[in-house]
């Protein structure tokens, strides 16, 4: 289409009609769009208990045994060293977020998905891992064992 | 070049672009003072996509199953962002779609569009009437609560009452003798799969046989046209008729706004299997001409049992009704005045029935 020729004789009055039609068009798409990408936000989810928890009974863990328990939303790991101290872990491996295991024969902590290890203090020792597991505390209440997260100092 | 111009050129040299619009090029529009009519089917089509695409968000966050249809629901009113009003925007098109389907029915009849060569048009329409309704019949059990619950209830027993199949076509829709989750699961299924399957294919073949024949115009202005040929006038499909069309559309976008905004659509109390059922039940207003009379037909025509006759005598003018076009012909001019009368008849019964279902306790 010859877009020059039309330009020129143009009045000002077309201009003002297309600015409107335009804008309206505009601002109908927005007015549509806009809510459609607030919709695909999914809501936040309440981390109901994520900084305390009850992960087991005293006695339910034997010397060089774990369990995985949830805290908060996601998984943790706690285990009893060979020695019968507990240790307490994120069990959210830190490469590509599998769920890791205590492995006892290694004595340490492994990642099936990719070959991840790591050390009781969650420290990553070997295969692709970037970071070490959070770690966190473990206290015996009672004969109830509570998992709870470290205090920022 | 632009780069559009330069796009089109590339498809043109690959598909013969133009040879592939140019039918859409040539369409034209009748133009007569009856014209308004032709916007009502478009119209749905565009109520039927406004349905697929806040359908599709709802599928983000709804879940199937007893336990957690209604509360997922009732999450999307409450804590996604903007979730009231996408929900109350599909109710809302659901409805607004089968008004306008049923209008877009109706003037098809007073107008005589149907008659040949179209009667496939309007069997095609006509299936896709039921379908819309499978799709309010099966979309209105999926939150779960109370009211769609005991609708469904009797919608599905009346199934039931079908001489010779009808139990074992009700069994099927309920997913067992009850409704439970597991009906929930299917018309869950129905509603996101199997009906829009259907009705896309059916729209599609609706269209097409629309672009083939071309627009009907109305005998009456037919007749005139033909005697004088110097007044017929015809308007290029596209853009001219197209944005009007696209003007009728963003009208029903802003009723459909409107409504959805000023009155959300409700979600009632969760069902519970085993309470009894409130006063007040009651199917969607589209069922009601079909609930009422069932309600009042007595429990026993002569031998048989008065749901039965109700759902045969139904059953039989829907049939007859679908094949309207082929008595267009028949008798001289009789069939034509049988096909006035059925319509006029029809548009009265129902409207009559509904207001009679609202007001009635």
């Amino acid at each position: 289409m010859d877009t020059q020729e039309p330009a020129k004789i143009q009045p000002v009055r077309r201009r003002l009609v297309e600015l409107l039609l335009g804008g309206g068009l505009f601002a109908s798409i927005v007015s549509a769009i806009y809510p459609v990408l607030r919709y695909l936000i999914p809501p936040p989810v309440a981390d109901l208990g994520g900084d305390e928890v009850v992960a087991a009974k005293v006695g339910d863990l034997k010397p060089n045994g774990s369990k995985i328990i949830r805290f908060g939303t996601r998984p943790a790991l706690l285990l009893m060293t060979a020695e019968g101290e507990y240790r307490a872990l994120s069990a959210v491996c830190t490469h590509l977020s599998c769920t890791v295991q205590y492995r006892n024969d290694l004595h340490e902590i492994w990642c099936a998905c990719h070959n991840g290890l790591y050390d009781l203090n969650g420290r990553n020792i070997s295969g692709p891992p970037p970071r070490p597991l959070e770690a966190y505390q473990v206290h015996v209440r009672g004969d109830e064992i509570v998992v709870s997260r470290k205090r920022e100092a | 070049m632009s780069l559009l111009s330069r796009v089109r050129t590339w498809l043109d040299d690959r598909f013969h672009w133009d040879d592939l619009i140019g039918p859409l090029k040539k369409k034209t529009v009748p133009v007569h003072r009856l014209s308004y009519w032709y916007f009502l089917g478009g119209i749905t089509l565009f109520l039927f996509i406004i349905q697929v695409c806040t359908g599709i968000l709802l599928l983000l966050y709804y879940r199937p199953g007893a336990n957690e249809a209604f509360e997922s629901v009732q999450y999307i009113m409450t804590r996604v962002q903007f979730g009231w009003l996408v929900r109350s925007i599909h109710s809302w098109a659901a409805n607004l779609m089968i008004l306008t389907a049923f209008a877009h029915m109706f003037s098809v009849v007073f107008l005589r569009a149907y008659r040949k060569p179209r009667e496939l048009t309007w069997i095609s329409g006509m299936l896709l009437l039921f379908l819309a309704m499978g799709f309010g019949f099966s979309g209105y059990l999926l939150p779960w609560n109370t009211l769609a619950f005991f609708a469904t209830k009797v919608g599905t027993e009346i199934t039931g009452q079908v001489p010779l199949i009808g139990h074992s076509l009700m069994v099927f829709l309920r997913g067992g003798e009850d409704v439970t989750g597991a009906t929930l699961t299917r018309f869950f299924g129905f509603h996101v799969a199997v009906l829009p399957g259907l009705t896309t294919l059916l729209v599609l073949i609706h269209l097409a046989l629309v672009q083939y024949f071309g627009m009907s115009v109305p005998p009456g202005v037919e007749a005139r046209w033909k005697a004088f040929p110097s007044q017929a006038r015809q308007m290029r499909f596209f853009p001219n008729f197209f944005l009007r069309e696209l003007m009728a559309w963003y009208i029903a976008l802003g009723v459909l706004g409107a409504l959805a905004a000023i009155l959300p659509w409700e979600l009632g109390t969760k069902a519970d299997p085993f309470a009894s059922a409130p006063a007040g039940i009651r199917p969607e207003w589209y069922f009601m001409f079909m609930f009422q009379t069932l309600k009042k037909i007595p429990a026993k025509v002569w031998f048989a049992d008065g749901e039965v006759v109700g759902i045969l005598v139904f059953g039989a003018a829907g049939l007859v009704w679908m094949l309207l076009p082929f008595f267009d012909q028949a008798g001289g001019g009789r069939g034509r005045k049988f096909i006035m009368g059925a319509g006029v008849f029809a548009l009265t019964y129902i409207f009559a029935m509904t207001i009679y279902g609202y007001l009635a306790k």
